[in-house]
């Protein structure tokens, strides 16, 4: 379809182009006049990163100035009358002029005249972004409550990015923050996803629970992860730099608390920084994804206990620190410690019941999404770490017999 | 003054089987009348009492989310006590404010507008108010059960819903409560429209605001049961295992929305047409003279609703539709604003060359053409698919719709109240005050929601307690507004109340312009029963 | 619209509406108790929100009768009662659409969407053929079943449903010409048929459940084939009981030959089921 529509649309946008551009002036125009003059405040879409975002900025600001001009207009013709047909300046009605077809006719025709000229760009736009032949890099994006997962399947290697703000930044409701928040405050990561410069960058997005949005406005992508579905966006970033953004939609206590960072790195700064992550993130690919998998995994794997808990605290902190805190303090009231827990002191059963089938009707949810070893290694993590010394290593086997169960 | 009056309290005439003789007394002190009554003013009048509590309900959520969004950090609640509040906050003003209200207007104003002395089945229209209660009480109880309150956003997205307690059972039962209150509500008005008009009194003839109601019946008949539907399934989905919306077992989440949008589009409309009713009441008789366009008016309306069927998937560009569904989608809701525009445009007409002046009612209208266009227009760039890509789900949304539903719908309400209090009560509001109230109103409701849009632009999402540090200024100015705003709307409630209690007698046809039955015909205020015998309209 | 209002009846006040709405508050605190084991309240506020329902409609839908049958209505009252039960028949006909919109859906676009190639990432090897458990549920053989054939008792029903269609409209033409004798017969006839009905469905279900493995829980087919029946059933219930209803009042003598929309819209109700359900032969049964 789209190839049929294509010549049609160029020939029908160029006209319509002319008038963007020279929205496009006038939108620079006013674009630089205002953050002069309001330093460090916000007013509009950021600092497009893309072409297509730089579209989408084009045609904002196109449509933003139809708008105005219609409003002031339509507005001028009513505050006319307001201030000349006034009942106190002894104006007597027309009691007659209730009725023309001409002007009504008009003034239908006008605006569907109008509507045209603003659907035809925003057309020719949404066929360049549904485009997504032709990656040149893949990535899968999942998104699970409250993090992002990028896998790069194509070198064997995936890794969980988090929001590193500390809650001492944060703060809880009656006892203030004891730390200055920073500069990032709320939009800085662990693990950013980097990709390479002027390349297209294919997503694909999905999630492990509920439904999460990829968004960083920058990049012009805004995209649902639909948890057993994929869906495929791209971008092609114009130059080097950091990009951030937020999960779009709502997905339960800390939807506020889900950042994206995306650094767009020179083709060879690229190229280093997968050789590091290889390394870094490779070697063992823990795959965190729908139960499907955990059928599928090494059941004789044999953890020692420093091997555990070296892969433990990865998934403690993709998973586990949102809420029970990397101090393994929890938040009073609302999260309990797991330093110091009976629980997490007590027989290992008891505790990998508590992971596989969460606590009904609390925010600890079943983290059966995990795999075998994915527990065994973070249940060990939480055996022997902060004030808990229990020396008990679970091994993915002990995860499995409870999950048959 | 009584010169217009035709007697139809002339309690001598009782059709033989009418009943209502014997519960003629409508003394003080009878306080078993508030559960039974079937008369549609007492109803009607329940009905906006109930609405102005929720209003204000509603508004201390939001107040309460506004405290929170004050500041970067967690002050006040903690998050998921934030997404609750903005959950029930949303339907609380949907369907426990807005909704309800205009069905108060209906029970008070339609039977008057087209002659005919109650609505077509008043027991039931009793029903339908009280099935309000109960759906309140569960709502409001849902936050003191263990879990909380419904923590999902009013839309009630699966599998985020899934999650939930007892909590979201609540809500949803809620939700069916009031759905069949709604259904019961509209099929009383539509009938009431279609088989009680007075001889003479031709579908073409009726007053504004009854077709804008019998447009907005239909809707709600139309789509209510398809919430309901959803929600239904959302309940199976939860606690009887079956998988529409999960994709484990072959359902999909995505189809929630479809069917909730489905219903959830025309529902904003349900949401809208009604003020438009008012506002074209009550323009024309400011401006002293007819409205303009009548027929074209009622076409745009009809036009509106049924385009409002095919637009739904704009709620839904980012969850990766086909272009084709996309651009579809794009086209209808683009079109929208030229039945839309019609109405803005028929509205300033009626203005145009007429006798204006400036009460408060005319005020508030007025406020709501500038305002809700605006809105309009924000609403047309969210249209725009890829501009929507970028802004969906941020606080330019949130803007978008607090500018049509309160200038629009919360002004069309309080336009309504000003100008038919004197018919309802027989007294004067305050004129000062009430102006005071409008302009109050309108400086601090762009206060809070303006720099929303800058918000929006610039990314902060919606539905989230705490945000980055860019956003801090705008949020704050948002929040100072949103309190002024609030507390400006007690002022409201002062000039009701002291109108009712001691406000100056008004005339029958206390505005000079007006021209439908209920001022021509009746004197202020009202009395209990109204039309016995039929008016007969030329 | 012919006459003007004077003659209408209007309901005096009453306090059917309050009792309705105490029965809907406990039955909503009870539904949302029982769905999470919140037990014995949750059955006690059921039953008890269950009786106060069933003592309201009967009290009211007495009162309806009485006042009709005491010639309170006129014509007007009539016109307003087919507006009203056309439209509530109407806000049936969406609430089944949106079921039916399910099963659309989850046909044409979700399950294959499921298959596709971009979903091989997470469902490696589905094969989204009609009907289906979804691409996990599969995994687990517990979960196979077998679709119900359309043509052993789905086509009996149908068969049940569309003669009961004919012999309500007999009995309705026996009503209209004064024939108490037929209507009678014909309106037992009726639900009789509808009994049978239900009757068979349930057979079916238990069929499904014990020897299909065809359950609610087996993925989107499941669900949408027992919610979609079984929506129906509860309003064949529906239907049925009302009929019943109308059938002691026609024994009783109730109705006249020009002024008996009491029966009429019971047994417009019924056609419409009547339409839904071959919706579901077709959609649900036929074209698996
Ligand atoms: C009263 C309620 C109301 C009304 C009337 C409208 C009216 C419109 N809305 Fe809005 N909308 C909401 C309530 C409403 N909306 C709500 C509550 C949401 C959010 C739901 C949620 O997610 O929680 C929402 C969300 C929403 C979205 C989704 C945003 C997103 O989530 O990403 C979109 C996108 O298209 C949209 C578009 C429109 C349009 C095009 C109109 C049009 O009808 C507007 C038409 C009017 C005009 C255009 C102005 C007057 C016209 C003229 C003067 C004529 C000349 C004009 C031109 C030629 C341009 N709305
Ligand atoms: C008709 C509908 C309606 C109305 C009138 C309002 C009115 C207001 N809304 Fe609301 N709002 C919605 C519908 C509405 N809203 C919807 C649909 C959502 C989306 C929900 C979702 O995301 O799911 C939303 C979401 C929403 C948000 C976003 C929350 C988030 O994303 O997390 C915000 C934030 O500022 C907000 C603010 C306000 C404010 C400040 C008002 C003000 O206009 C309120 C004015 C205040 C008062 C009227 C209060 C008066 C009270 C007092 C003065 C205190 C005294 C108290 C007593 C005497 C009891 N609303
Ligand atoms: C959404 C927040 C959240 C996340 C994420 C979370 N938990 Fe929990 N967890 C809770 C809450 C709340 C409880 C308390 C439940 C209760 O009240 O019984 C809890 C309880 C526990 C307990 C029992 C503690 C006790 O003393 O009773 C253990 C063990 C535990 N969590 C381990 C984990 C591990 C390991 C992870 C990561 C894989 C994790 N949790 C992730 C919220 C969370
Ligand atoms: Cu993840 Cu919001
Ligand atoms: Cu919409």
């Amino acid at each position: 379809m789209q190839t049929m529509i294509r010549p049609a649309l160029n020939i029908l946008t160029n006209c319509a182009l002319c008038r963007l551009k020279a929205a496009g002036v006038f939108a620079a125009m006013c674009a630089c006049m205002v953050p002069n003059a309001w330093a460090g405040y916000d007013f509009n879409i950021p600092q497009p990163g893309t072409p297509i975002s730089q579209q989408i900025y084009g045609l904002h600001m196109y449509i933003l100035f139809v708008c105005a001009a219609i409003f002031v207009i339509v507005f001028s013709l009513m505050f006319y009358s307001i201030f000349k047909f006034r009942k106190s300046k002894g104006v007597k009605p027309d009691v007659n002029f209730h009725e023309s077809t001409l002007i009504e006719i008009i003034w239908t025709i006008i605006p569907f005249i109008i509507l045209i000229a603003m659907a035809i760009p925003a057309t020719k736009t949404v066929l360049d972004m549904k485009d997504t032949s032709n990656p040149d890099i893949t990535v899968k994006v999942t998104a699970y409550q409250w993090g992002w997962r990028y896998d790069y399947s194509a070198e064997d290697f995936g890794f969980y990015s988090n929001l590193s703000t500390p809650w001492s930044q944060i703060g809880q409701p009656g006892t203030p923050a004891t730390e200055e928040k920073g500069k990032d405050y709320l939009l800085e990561v662990d693990n950013a996803m980097v990709v390479p410069v002027g390349k297209r960058v294919r997503l694909l997005v999905t999630s492990n629970d509920v439904i999460h949005g990829w968004y960083v406005p920058q990049l012009g992508v805004n995209q649902y992860g639909i948890p057993g579905f994929i869906k495929d966006v791209w971008f092609k970033a114009n130059e080097v730099g950091t990009f951030k953004g937020q999960c779009s939609q709502i997905c339960g206590k800390l939807h506020g608390y889900m950042p994206i960072t995306v650094i767009v790195k020179s083709e060879a700064d690229y190229a280093k920084w997968i050789e590091e992550s290889k390394v870094k993130f490779g070697a063992k690919p823990l795959t965190a994804s729908l139960p499907a998998s955990a059928s599928v995994e090494d059941a004789n794997k044999k953890f020692t206990l420093a091997e555990a808990k070296e892969v433990g605290i990865k998934i403690y902190a993709a998973n586990c620190i949102a809420c029970h805190q990397t101090t393994g303090k929890g938040m009073p009231g609302a999260f309990p410690a797991l330093s110091g827990s009976k629980v997490v002191q007590g027989p290992i059963d008891a505790q990998i019941n508590v992971l596989l089938n969460g606590r009904p009707g609390t925010a600890m949810v079943s983290f059966a999404r995990l795999s075998d070893s994915e527990l065994a290694a973070v249940i060990t993590y939480t055996k022997n770490s902060w004030d808990n010394n229990t020396g008990k290593i679970v091994q993915p086997a002990d995860v499995k017999a409870l999950r048959k169960a | 003054m009584s010169t217009a009056i035709t007697p139809t309290h002339d309690h001598a005439y009782q059709g033989a089987h009418d009943a209502r003789d014997h519960h003629d007394d409508h003394g003080p002190g009878n306080w078993t009348r508030i559960f039974t009554t079937t008369n549609h003013k007492d109803i009607g009048s329940m009905y906006l009492w109930f609405s102005l509590f929720m209003f204000f309900v509603g508004g201390s959520m939001a107040l309460l989310i506004r405290a929170e969004l004050f500041q970067p950090g967690l002050q006040f609640v903690q998050p998921e006590v934030f997404n609750s509040l903005t959950t029930v906050h949303a339907l609380i003003m949907i369907f426990g404010a807005v909704m309800p209200a205009f069905t108060g207007f209906a029970n008070w104003l339609i039977p008057m507008q087209i002659g005919a002395a109650d609505m077509a089945f008043p027991r039931m229209n009793n029903w339908s108010f009280w099935l309000m209660i109960p759906a309140a009480i569960l709502l409001f109880a849902s936050f003191f059960v263990p879990g909380g309150a419904a923590a999902s956003g009013w839309t009630l997205y699966p599998p985020l819903s899934i999650q939930g307690g007892i909590g979201l059972d609540m809500t949803i039962l809620a939700i069916h409560i009031l759905g069949a209150s709604s259904i019961m509500g509209s099929i009383n008005i539509i009938t009431t429209l279609l088989n009680m008009r007075a001889p003479g009194m031709t579908l073409m003839k009726m007053p504004m605001f009854c077709w804008t109601w019998l447009i907005t019946a239909y809707l709600m008949i139309a789509v209510m049961p398809v919430l309901a539907g959803a929600i239904t399934m959302l309940l199976t989905d939860r606690h009887f295992g079956t998988s529409f919306f999960n994709a484990a077992g072959g359902g999909d989440p995505t189809m929630f929305m479809h069917i909730f949008w489905f219903f959830g589009h025309p529902e904003v409309y349900i949401l809208i047409l009604p003020a438009f009713g008012i506002v074209s009441q009550i323009i024309p008789t400011f401006a002293r003279k007819p409205l303009f366009g009548y027929a074209s008016m009622v076409y745009a309306t009809a036009s509106i609703a049924m385009l409002s069927f095919i637009v739904w998937g704009h709620h839904m560009f980012t969850v990766g539709m086909p272009a084709a569904g996309q651009l579809f989608f794009m086209y209808a809701t683009m079109l929208i604003a030229v039945p839309t525009g019609v109405k803005i445009f028929n509205w300033i007409a009626t203005m145009w060359r007429g006798s204006l002046s400036f009460e408060t009612p005319m005020l508030f209208c007025i406020g709501f053409l500038c305002m809700f266009t605006l809105g309009g227009f924000s609403g047309l760039v969210l249209a725009i698919v890829p501009v929507d890509i970028t802004l969906h789900n941020t606080y330019y949304v949130v803007a978008h719709f607090h500018y049509v539903l309160f200038p629009g719908a919360i002004w069309g309400l309080m336009a309504g109240v000003y100008f038919w209090l004197p018919k309802f009560t027989g007294r004067m509001y305050n004129e000062t005050l009430g102006k005071w109230h409008f302009w109050l109103s309108a400086i601090s409701f762009n206060i809070t929601f303006f720099p929303q849009h800058f918000l929006g632009l610039a990314g902060m999402p919606r539905r989230i307690p705490d945000y980055a540090l860019q956003f801090a200024e705008w949020n704050m100015v948002s929040s100072i507004g949103a309190f002024i705003l609030g507390f400006s709307q007690l002022l409201f409630v002062w000039n009701v109340v002291s109108c009712i209690r001691s406000g100056e007698k008004a005339k029958a046809k206390q505005w000079e312009g007006a021209d439908s039955l209920e001022w021509t015909h009746l004197p202020s205020p009202v009395p209990y029963h109204t039309f016995e015998i039929a008016p007969v309209i030329k | 619209m012919s006459a003007a209002t004077s003659g209408y009846y209007f309901a005096p006040p009453s306090k059917w509406p309050v009792v309705g709405s105490t029965a809907l508050l406990f039955m909503g605190a009870g539904g949302a108790m029982t769905m999470n084991q919140i037990q014995p309240f949750g059955w006690a506020s059921l039953a008890i929100g269950f009786s106060i329902l069933v003592y309201m409609l009967f009290g009211w839908f007495g009162q309806v009768i009485r006042e009709s049958e005491s010639g309170l209505y006129n014509d007007q009252v009539d016109g307003s009662f087919r507006w009203s039960m056309s439209w509530f028949i109407f806000s049936e006909v969406m609430f089944f659409a949106a079921f039916f919109g399910a099963l659309y859906y989850a046909r044409v676009f979700s399950v294959p969407w499921l298959a596709d190639q971009d979903n091989a990432l997470l469902w490696e090897g589905y094969s989204a053929v009609w009907p289906t458990v979804g691409p996990y549920l599969e995994k687990n053989t517990a979960y196979d079943f077998t679709a119900m054939g359309p043509w052993g008792v789905p086509l009996l029903n149908t068969i049940l449903l569309l003669s009961s269609g004919v012999t309500l409209t007999w009995a309705h033409h026996a009503l209209k010409a004064g024939h108490r004798g037929q209507l009678v017969a014909g309106l037992f006839a009726t639900v009789a048929l509808g009994f049978t009905f239900l009757g068979f469905q349930i057979y079916e279900y238990v069929h499904a459940y014990s020897e299909l493995n065809l359950k609610l829980t087996s993925g989107v087919f499941g669900s949408t084939f027992f919610m979609l029946t079984g929506f129906h059933g509860f309003h064949v219930t529906l239907g049925a009981i009302m009929l019943t209803v109308i059938l002691f009042r026609c024994m009783k003598g109730h109705f006249k030959p020009n002024h008996h929309f009491g029966f009429e819209a019971v047994a417009w109700y019924w056609h419409f089921v009547d339409v839904v359900w071959l919706g579901l032969f077709l959609f649900v049964y036929v074209f698996v």
